[in-house]
């Protein structure tokens, strides 16, 4: 089991809490008509962002998904201006234009949410082909869902970056189901790591509710793409608490099965294993989720007291 | 008559045309268990079973390719694609495969398929969740493209597309599911490729489409009141154009404001006007003017998606300069 510093275990906690709370907190929003469209909560999801993205360098990047709000905390995200994204205000990390589902920040290296499933895949897949040709240390972590796994773009990228041998990793999200569509009924081949078989690249699967597991696989695979060896699939089985979104009734997925993955709450796992390794003492997990309670409240009011975009920035923009 | 949804009238052609055809089955993302993202297939499944009402994997371009390959023998598909915003992903099946191979094949086959996909603005779901691309469609020969705006023609245009032995691209609205109105009882069709006068005036035609027909009637009511009589023509099928109507309509008015959601530039209102143009030129008494989207992406903030699309102020605003 990968072993955190005190350090690095309370950052781990912290940003898990940050983006349970902070998803708490737009359905919140959602119930009360004050954030409004859609939002993709990634609550339950928690340990595969924050397994993943921590194990990166700050300069490396990574593309997001639908569900991306989880992606864009764990890379450093500024709470503020994202809640402020999401409510579509001028203080938003895109200034209001993009919303949830378009969450980027360029200068952290998060290339961007995407509201087209398996959307990332060209994009995370290019980057690593500049990366490539910049002869750079750096990689790309292509975040998608399972059900990104049948859409075309998503082979041909696989095919291109194992033919080229580019810094890519791919790090599929599998939390069973594809809106209600079980992987069972969407695809084929059951077990993903076959995908990257038929690309000859290497593939890996690892319990996506458990920080230390996707950490410690996250490292190898990291640091397999960055010595030059092409890409790799990363899979991390994992569960969305929450509905697909906001309407969703839940009728595709039973309550025993929500109730399994619940107990298997990769926050409070997680805190109970830092107690017990004296990472962190009792105290020290109270007080840091009391301050991201804090954080994740001054977020919410920033957010709702910023103002909407000037009416001229509907035409500012397109074009350089 | 009975008032129901838009959302139930269209749900009541699909298990109608699925009860009286049994080579009329459905497939697409969330349609089956879920009912579909706008809940338009409820209750079908159970009806007619995972045979006929068929959940897919997220292959657009494969769900309109299938389509398409179960049409030539001899089944009638109706394929959802959830939101048209992801109609690029089966452009290539739609536009080289779908629309062509009639006539490729020197009219040896036929395609019975219907597309159903929704588009539009109003949720604040940004710039992939909100958009008018019926343009892009209009511009291939081969298929028909049908945008209904009440529950009555969403109902009788849909079973008519079923029916057709040609490819139908059939766009709902994502903000006309719940809107009511009357609705007959029992069977009826209505014709693709036919107008509908939605409301009769003397002083200036609006041509419109889907959504913008609410807006446009609201506005019409508001100018009624100043004096000004305005006639408000429902298209409901873009491809091909009622032109006859049309031109009715205009010989009448001798004005015409377009109004329609998508973007401005090379949208829709570009053909709908220059078909005023070409057929009725002699009977305008005024430069035609069209109230449309603004050529950018659909931006999130409420306020900015607003000012995006045309609003009930805004064709008043274009009547008005058509009338000075
Ligand atoms: C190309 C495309 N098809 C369909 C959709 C609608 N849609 C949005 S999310 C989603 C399910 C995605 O499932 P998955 O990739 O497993 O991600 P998850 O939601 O489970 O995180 C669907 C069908 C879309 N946004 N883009
Ligand atoms: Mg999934």
């Amino acid at each position: 089991m990968y072993t955190p510093s005190k350090q690095e275990a309370a950052k781990i906690l912290r940003q898990m809490m940050e983006i349970r709370q902070f998803e708490d907190k737009i359905m919140e929003l959602l119930a009360k008509n004050i954030a409004e469209g859609g939002s993709h909560l990634y609550a339950g999801m928690e340990a595969v962002a924050v397994g993943v993205i921590s194990s990166l360098n700050s300069d490396d990047y990574i593309t997001s998904t639908h569900r991306g709000h989880g992606h864009a905390i764990a890379k450093d995200g500024d709470l503020n201006a994202l809640m402020a994204e999401i409510l579509g205000k001028k203080t938003g990390v895109c200034k209001g234009k993009g919303g949830s589902l378009h969450l980027a920040d360029l200068n952290k290296g998060n290339l961007g949410a995407n509201g087209i499933v398996a959307g990332g895949l060209g994009i995370a897949t290019g980057a690593a082909l500049a990366l490539k040709m910049q002869k750079s240390s750096k990689i790309v972590v292509c975040f998608f869902g399972d059900g990104a796994l049948n859409n075309g773009i998503t082979h041909e990228c696989m095919n291109m970056a194992s033919l080229w041998k580019l810094p890519v990793l791919y790090l599929c999200e599998n939390n069973l189901y594809a809106m209600s569509v079980c992987i069972n009924r969407a695809c084929s081949v059951k077990d993903f790591r076959k995908r990257a078989a038929a690309y000859d690249m290497p593939a890996d699967i690892v319990d996506g509710m458990d920080v230390l597991a996707v950490k410690e696989a996250a490292i190898k695979w990291i640091n397999y793409v960055r010595s030059g060896n092409g890409p790799c699939l990363l899979v991390c089985n994992t569960y969305r608490y929450y509905g697909h979104s906001r309407s969703d009734p839940r009728v595709y997925r039973t309550k025993e099965e929500e109730k399994f993955y619940k107990e298997r709450d990769p926050i409070p796992n997680f805190a109970k294993i830092c107690i017990q390794n004296g990472w962190l003492t009792e105290q020290e997990v109270k007080d840091i989720e009391s301050q991201v309670t804090k954080a994740i409240e001054e977020a919410t009011d920033f957010a709702i007291k910023s103002p909407l975009p000037d009416p001229e920035e509907l035409y500012s923009d397109l074009y350089v | 008559m009975r008032e129901i949804t838009y959302r139930q009238a269209l749900n009541e052609a699909l298990d109608e045309e699925m009860s009286r055809d049994e080579k009329v089955f459905l497939m697409g993302e969330d349609i089956a268990i879920y009912g579909g993202a706008y809940g338009v297939t409820a209750g079908l499944l159970n009806k007619y079973g995972e045979e006929r009402v068929k959940d897919t994997p997220i292959s657009e371009a494969a769900i309109v390719g299938t389509g398409l390959g179960a049409a030539l023998l001899g089944f009638r598909p109706v394929v959802e694609i959830m939101y048209i915003d992801f109609i690029g992903l089966c452009m290539d099946q739609l536009n080289n495969q779908v629309a062509k191979i009639r006539y490729m094949f020197g009219g040896k086959c036929k395609v019975p398929l219907t597309i159903r996909t929704e588009g539009g603005a109003g949720r604040t779901l940004g710039a992939h969740h909100s958009q008018s691309l019926e343009a892009w469609l209009m511009h291939i020969p081969g298929i028909k493209v049908v945008m209904p705006a009440t529950p009555a023609d969403a109902k009788g245009l849909l079973k008519t597309s079923i029916r057709e032995d040609n490819p139908i691209v059939f766009i709902e609205h994502k903000m006309l599911y719940n809107t009511k109105g009357p609705v007959p009882d029992g069977e009826y069709l209505t014709p693709i490729g036919v107008a509908d006068i939605k409301k009769e005036g003397r002083d200036v035609t609006i041509l419109t489409y889907s959504r913008m027909l609410l807006f446009s009637l609201q506005a019409a009511e508001i100018l009624e009141k100043e004096g000004i009589s305005v006639e408000v023509v429902d298209l409901r099928t873009l491809l091909p154009l009622d032109k006859q109507t049309i031109k009715k309509s205009v010989m009448k008015t001798n004005r015409v404001v377009i109004v329609e959601e998508d973007t401005k530039t090379a949208g829709a209102g570009a053909e709908i006007g220059m078909t005023v143009v070409e057929e009725c030129f002699d009977y305008l008494d005024a430069p035609i003017k069209r109230v449309a989207g603004a050529d950018v992406p659909m931006p999130k903030a409420p306020n900015l998606e607003k000012l995006a699309i045309p609003s009930v102020e805004s064709i008043i605003e274009g009547v008005k300069e058509v009338l000075k």
